[in-house]
């Protein structure tokens, strides 16, 4: 049973956010609208109990900022976008602009990461963690104190959650974001990706990045593969009349290798102008790696043996 | 919007959502144009509860206190905690645990119970169908409706019959019905020769597509009598009109206290006593529980010797939900006219009298021999030591009320219990959970199986993997003593 948070200290409380301990009693799910996290921190306990008081007071007000600036957040990022007032909206804006001359990206492609960021900042300023992350339905933010290490498991399918491959984040590294986006997962895309997993130094950058790889891997009109404009599914999405994938027959393993490729150039792209760390591209069965982390990814079911269930 | 997208309100995201989808969060949809709540457990919850056993421990504090992992104070329920059918053995989980320095045992067990059903109270006076009605649900037999308690409709559901004397389809229907009212879920169901109502438990009812909203506060005589003062130099006369007995003020006894001279007003229906009437309508879902829409169907001419023009009128519902009012022409003809202002507040307070109209779902069962032997040797011990209020019975945490006589028949809200408490085997028959809490010393005396006893601690560990739960407030503590149950 969900906990509603009441704190009296507030007026005009947010009355809809759930937090509560998971099963284990190590994990909290804060719950509003539609954020939904997942909250560990690592510490000595008062210091984890500070943690998670820090992320649940933080986290009542998040989606009532987002959407007081919603209908900014939901334009179209240009160079001359304005910047919106929220922390968390700010950290958005700040994560797509770097793409905004030459792609189409709105600040809602970096909305989980920022969330997942403005939290876990909260958390550690509020306490003194050796470890802590906040999964924001796989964008996830991380803390790492030195000598400290995160291995992050990989789901190609977020349908069917099977690990595909794991990667170990050491402290020593950048890397403190990590997102993927493709056309299964929740939000709209517009690739034919399956997943795209992206390491970047923050977790709405990796958000955003993720994003802009997932919609480069493509292969513009080919036939068995379903598009449907955005504002026919959702008439208020941000994507307007862009046409987001829906469905995705089986594909030749050339013109898996032609898309992978595609993904690959945005990528590395990327990653040279400092974007990125690394990123894996998942495409049915096929997966193609990116960048410095390559060593630490691990892909664990070999592609031979997965079988491809279309609903 | 021009298309049929309907907004949500959930949030203040506020969706536009198109038929057959859902809004961004995925757990509220456009069903029908209707905005419904979806299964909650999206894939990341999925994914987080799939290691579950759903034992859910029931902490005691009101709210999650920042605290992680702490034991102190907690109770298991038997929510799928497994059962001891269809062979006997010992129940699944005996759990010991210190109360005030006395050694407590609670058995906890997940019953199978054919003998079940579910008694539903609807708060509603519009007129659901006759008494002994069949009640069905996806067309088979599943109740039936029983005798109307003060403002509420009363329905039967369940029980061994339809369960397992019917047709396979008539025990699977049942069967599903009794499930999802127990979990909190929201059922249609049809009257024979009567209404369709939606029932869901903490909810109003739903009678032919309208959403009931209020309890009446009296009977239409009754009102007329609560607020006969109100009305008094505002209005000439009050017709209450109620599907049971319609008041007229200016005949009532509290009119004439009042001094309210006659109005020639003439009522159909059956006279009771002075300003009392019996059935001015055939029972329906509008006004006052009657079938009328238009108020003057049940008026005849007003007598030219006492009424006069501009005689002014009020019509009233007993929940204030239909209201119309009229002044006499000078043919003595009523015309409508707008409420004058000093008649809406009396209007509004009997609306604000009337209490929010709720569907409650009591679970109703009996706890058989086999699942008394889960607990003990002996299973009449475990009969007599409940009916001596030396062992408490809870389901899923929440009190019960065992009803006197012999064996453990049970009643509980199932609005006190966790969600989705409940399941079901395919025989069909529905599965509860039922815990016994006693002193250790009790237990072994009624011939418990001592040997199984197992410490809090031991299924406390986070590798077991249950869900931990904050208890409701309002729930007396499962493992307080009855004596000295403080209010909390």
């Amino acid at each position: 049973m969900a906990t509603t948070v009441v704190d009296k200290g507030e007026e005009a409380m947010n009355t809809r956010a759930q937090i509560r301990l998971l099963p284990g009693g190590h994990r909290l799910h804060l719950h509003d609208g539609p954020i939904d996290l997942i909250v560990e921190a690592f510490g000595t306990p008062h210091e984890v109990s500070a943690a998670c008081r820090a992320a649940s007071a933080r986290f009542v007000s998040v989606l009532d900022e987002l959407c007081s600036e919603l209908a900014l957040l939901r334009q179209p990022c240009s160079e001359e976008s304005p910047w919106p007032q929220g922390a968390v909206a700010r950290r958005m804006m700040a994560a797509v602009k770097p793409y905004a001359p030459e792609f189409f990206i709105t600040p809602m492609a970096a909305v989980a990461g920022a969330v997942a960021e403005e939290i876990l900042a909260a958390m550690i300023s509020g306490a003194d963690l050796t470890r802590a992350y906040v999964n924001n339905g796989g964008d996830i933010a991380l803390h790492l104190s030195a000598g400290e290490l995160f291995v992050v498991g990989m789901v190609e399918r977020p349908d069917r959650p099977s690990l595909m491959g794991t990667t170990m984040l050491h402290a020593s590294e950048p890397t403190r974001g990590v997102a993927t986006s493709g056309w299964r997962g929740r939000s709209f895309s517009l690739g034919i990706a399956d997943a795209v997993t992206v390491l970047a130094d923050r977790a709405a950058a990796a958000d955003a990045a993720a994003t802009i790889i997932a919609n480069a891997i493509d292969l513009p009109g080919h036939p068995t593969i379903v598009r449907i404009a955005a504002r026919e599914l959702q008439p208020d999405s941000d994507l307007g009349d862009r046409l987001v994938t829906q469905a995705v027959g089986d594909l030749t393993a050339r013109e898996v290798d032609q898309a992978l490729t595609c993904g690959a150039h945005a990528a590395d792209r990327l990653l040279r102008s400092g974007l990125i760390r690394s990123a894996a591209l998942s495409l049915q069965g096929e997966t193609r790696i990116v960048g410095s982390a390559r060593e630490h990814m691990t892909i664990t079911t070999p592609p031979t043996e997965r079988i491809l269930v279309h609903a | 919007m021009a298309d049929d997208a309907i907004r949500c309100d959930a949030c203040p995201v506020l969706c536009y959502i198109k038929p057959g989808r859902t809004g961004s969060c995925d757990r509220y949809g456009n069903h029908e144009g209707k905005l419904v709540r979806l299964d909650p457990h999206v894939v990341l919850d999925r994914a987080v509860e799939r290691g579950d056993s759903v034992v859910p421990f029931l902490e005691r504090a009101g709210e999650w206190d920042g605290g992680l992992g702490s034991h102190a104070d907690t109770f298991v329920t038997a929510i799928g905690a497994g059962t001891t059918y269809p062979d006997y053995k010992p129940a699944p989980f005996i759990i010991s645990s210190q109360v005030e320095d006395v050694d407590m045992v609670t058995v906890v067990t997940e019953g199978i119970f054919s003998y079940c059903g579910v008694k539903v109270k609807i708060d509603t006076d519009r007129n659901l169908g006759a008494e002994c009605s069949t009640v069905r649900s996806l067309g088979e037999a599943i109740g039936h409706i029983t005798t109307s308690e003060y403002g509420s409709q009363m329905l039967s559901l369940g029980g061994v019959r339809h369960l397992t004397g019917g047709s396979r389809q008539e025990g699977t229907s049942t069967c599903d019905a009794l499930l999802h009212l127990c979990n909190g879920d929201a059922v249609e169901l049809k009257i024979d020769d009567g209404a369709k109502v939606v029932v869901q438990a903490g909810q109003p009812p739903v009678v032919d597509g309208s959403q009931e909203e209020r309890m009446r506060v009296g009977c239409g005589s009754a009102t007329i009598g609560m607020f006969a003062k109100q009305w008094f130099g505002k209005v000439d006369d009050v017709v209450v009109v109620d599907d049971h007995i319609t008041g007229v003020l200016s005949e009532h006894q509290a009119g004439k206290l009042l001094g309210i001279p006659e109005t020639g007003i003439k009522l159909k229906g059956r006279r009771s006593t002075p300003g009392r009437y019996f059935q001015v309508a055939e029972s329906g879902t509008s006004w006052g529980g009657t079938d009328i829409d238009n108020p003057l169907a049940i008026l005849g001419k007003f007598n030219a010797k006492k009424a006069w023009p501009g005689l002014r009128l009020l019509m009233v519902s007993t929940t204030g939900e239909h209201q119309a009012y009229f002044e006499l022409d000078e043919d003595l003809k009523p015309r409508e006219k707008d409420l004058p202002a000093s008649l809406r507040k009396s209007v509004a307070l009997i609306k604000e009298n009337c209490e929010p109209a709720l569907c409650t779902v009591l679970f109703m069962g009996g706890a058989g021999g086999s699942l008394r032997a889960g607990v003990t040797e002996n299973p009449v011990k475990l009969t007599h030591s409940v009916r001596d209020a030396l062992t408490r019975v809870t389901c899923g945490g929440a009190p019960v009320y065992v009803w006197p006589g012999g064996g453990i028949t049970f009643m509980a809200d199932v609005a006190r219990m966790p969600r989705n408490a409940f399941g079901y085997v395919p025989t069909p028959a529905l599965v509860a959970p039922i815990e016994f809490t006693l002193k250790l010393a009790d237990y072994a005396a009624l011939g418990g199986y001592i040997e199984n006893v197992r410490p809090l601690s031991s299924i406390a560990s986070p590798e077991e993997g249950r869900k931990r739960m904050t208890a409701r407030p309002d729930n007396p503590w499962p493992l307080q003593s009855s004596t000295k149950a403080k209010k909390r």
